[in-house]
């Protein structure tokens, strides 16, 4: 399984990472052979087989819906890089750039 | 008694002088920070050294002790993990992604021993975000054995390891996703235990793989390592795949034979590429086994082959999804750019190693459209191949009993620009968490002058005949009474 650059730049934007091109190319051909030792998956059969997503037997874990004390918000918002009135700071999401502009 | 000297006994042998008032929790602690200032320069153990805190604690403990108000871990000096949330250390998972962090909460396990009253000395180095072989990851340097300052103490939990083998702490927690503490554990001379999945809760526990991740033990003995695994085991409202199962007495069956027991040997351990040190001193522990009354059986575990290939789909993947939380916005260091998109972008471009960012490519293009079913499904399918070859050899044995790693530790360096060679660092530890059974690293000998480690794996929940079995091995031979020298001088 070979990768492109345009692959790597695909996978880098859902990830939202920014790579460098020395980066990007590095990548594109260490993540290459590494798919190459996963096909070796493809030498079994699993046709039949049920997939594992978790191996302890539980599901559905519930609990008594009681209001239990939380953290406050000054320390929720301590390591927040900014924040204003009790609230963490961002860029404009919608309307000031390229994405996401009129959503 | 010299205080240096105080950090050769075990926290077993430590609890005894404590409640006797042989010597103080403070006298303890401090012969710890002393090693840690002595030698920490050398061997990087650790990202950062809570003397403070480690003295009230220490100093707190001396009063329970004196009240007789005294469980397992009082006063007993404990690393963690720069992985295990802190509220009164930044825990930063050797990220620069995450420089000065301060949790605002403890995760459960760091609760626990505080409630305990144990003693901690700080936060040891790990591969950023638990991801490598080696800790050759950690944004703030590499950690070093102490057998041999030139390699590496293995990883990812390679500070937990190094600080027990150098003494720079009398036992330690780490966490294991593919081996990242038996592996360390062995490369380093100590013991590690990985519980079975779902035995220790992991809040607070930064989430790389979710349904590989158990958080336990280094330490010194066997003996050691079944207190602490009493100390953090148990459920957690807080969460969910922590199971509500009693807590027994891991020492209770503790014995020095093995009359009874059925251990499986599988030929799917003998890999090419193996150290011939490595074969021999296991092969030796397994006759051991036998001397002691165990019954050697031949299992057959056919799919062991593929595990490594499983775990590189499964774990980036879900790591890919669990290391979106780290974007700028919450926590964590911000790269301002002009939207928030480009300071996504930047942060995490900039704020991730090469490891890690390597991961989330691979788990990202696993779960992308397209490649979902090919990859991750068909990963999760061999995953059930994987548990079913254990669950049908855990028919016949109740432990079965391999090497811990193919070689012992490699030269600090040396697999760097090939990721799949180092990934090979832990071809025998991944099944275990791939079925979710315990595991545990136990010292069984030397080759290259550097430790080699013999890995017992048990029955879902079975921890306590696993350390059975080890700590029977372990006092039958004596393995463990070798102590790294320090840096700098000859053993």
């Amino acid at each position: 399984m070979s990768l492109t650059l345009s692959d790597v730049e695909h996978v880098a934007a859902l990830a939202r990472l920014g790579l460098r091109d020395d980066e990007k190319e590095r990548l594109r051909e260490q993540l290459s052979g590494i798919l190459e030792h996963i096909a070796a998956l493809n030498q079994l059969d699993t046709e039949s087989i049920a997939p594992t997503a978790q191996v302890v037997d539980l599901n559905n874990v519930m609990r008594e819906d009681i209001v239990e004390p939380s953290l406050s918000q000054a320390e929720v918002l301590r390591n927040a890089p900014r924040s204003r009135d009790g609230f963490i700071e961002v860029r404009a999401v919608m309307g000031s750039g390229d994405d996401g502009e009129g959503a | 008694m010299t205080r240096e000297s105080l950090t050769r006994l075990t926290a077993a042998e430590a609890r005894k002088a404590l409640d006797n008032g042989e010597f103080s929790a403070v006298e303890l602690t401090q012969a710890y920070l002393d090693r840690i200032a002595a030698h920490d320069n050398t061997i990087h153990a650790y990202l950062h050294v809570m003397t403070d805190v480690a003295r009230q604690q220490a100093a707190a403990a001396d009063s329970r002790i004196a009240s007789g108000d005294i469980e397992p871990m009082t006063g007993i000096p404990v690393g963690l993990k720069d992985i295990l949330s802190t509220t009164d250390a930044p825990t930063t998972a050797a990220s620069k992604i995450l420089a000065g962090y301060l949790p605002p909460y403890d995760a459960t396990v760091v609760k626990r021993l505080r409630e305990q009253g144990a003693v901690f000395l700080g936060k040891t180095n790990t591969d950023e975000f638990a991801m490598g072989s080696s800790t050759e990851n950690s944004a703030y340097g590499p950690t070093h054995n102490p057998w041999d300052t030139t390699r590496v103490p293995g990883g990812s939990s390679g500070g937990s390891a190094a600080a027990v083998a150098a003494r720079e702490a009398l036992i330690s927690l780490g966490s294991d996703t593919g081996g990242s503490i038996r592996q360390p554990a062995g490369f380093c001379g100590v013991v590690g235990l990985k519980p079975t999945y779902g035995r220790v809760s992991r809040y607070g526990l930064f989430a790389f793989a979710s349904s590989l991740d158990q958080i336990g033990p280094f330490a010194r003995t066997v003996e050691d390592a079944a207190l602490m695994l009493g100390a953090i085991a148990g459920h957690d409202p807080r969460e969910s795949t922590s199971v509500p199962m009693p807590v027994p007495d891991y020492r209770a069956g503790f014995r020095e034979d093995l009359k009874g027991i059925r251990v499986g040997i599988a030929r799917q351990y003998e890999v090419d590429g193996m150290e011939p040190g490595v074969t021999r001193s296991v092969q030796a522990a397994i006759e051991q086994l036998r001397n002691l009354g165990a019954e050697i059986i031949d299992v057959d575990l056919p799919h062991t082959d593929y595990a490594l290939a499983t775990y590189y789909i499964v774990s980036p993947a879900e790591a890919s999804a669990n290391l979106s939380r780290y974007d700028g916005v919450k926590y964590g260091v911000r790269l301002e750019e002009s939207t928030l998109q480009e300071t996504y972008w930047k942060t995490r471009g900039e704020g991730f190693g090469e490891e890690v960012k390597r991961r989330i490519m691979l788990g990202t293009y696993a779960l992308s459209s397209g490649y979902y079913d090919a990859y991750y499904v068909k990963a999760q399918k061999v995953r059930t191949l994987i548990r079913q070859d254990f669950d049908q050899a855990f028919e016949q044995v109740d432990v079965i009993a391999c090497p811990t790693s193919p070689t012992v530790a490699f030269p600090i360096g040396s697999r760097m620009d090939d990721p799949y060679a180092m990934y090979l660092a832990d071809a025998f530890t991944i099944p275990a968490n791939m079925a979710g059974i315990p595991g545990i690293a136990v010292p069984c000998g030397f080759s290259e002058n550097m430790p080699v480690s013999l890995q017992l794996l048990g029955k879902h929940f079975d921890e306590a005949t696993v350390l059975g079995v080890a700590h029977a091995y372990e006092q039958s031979t004596g393995w463990h009474r070798q102590l790294a020298g320090d840096p700098g001088t000859t053993a």
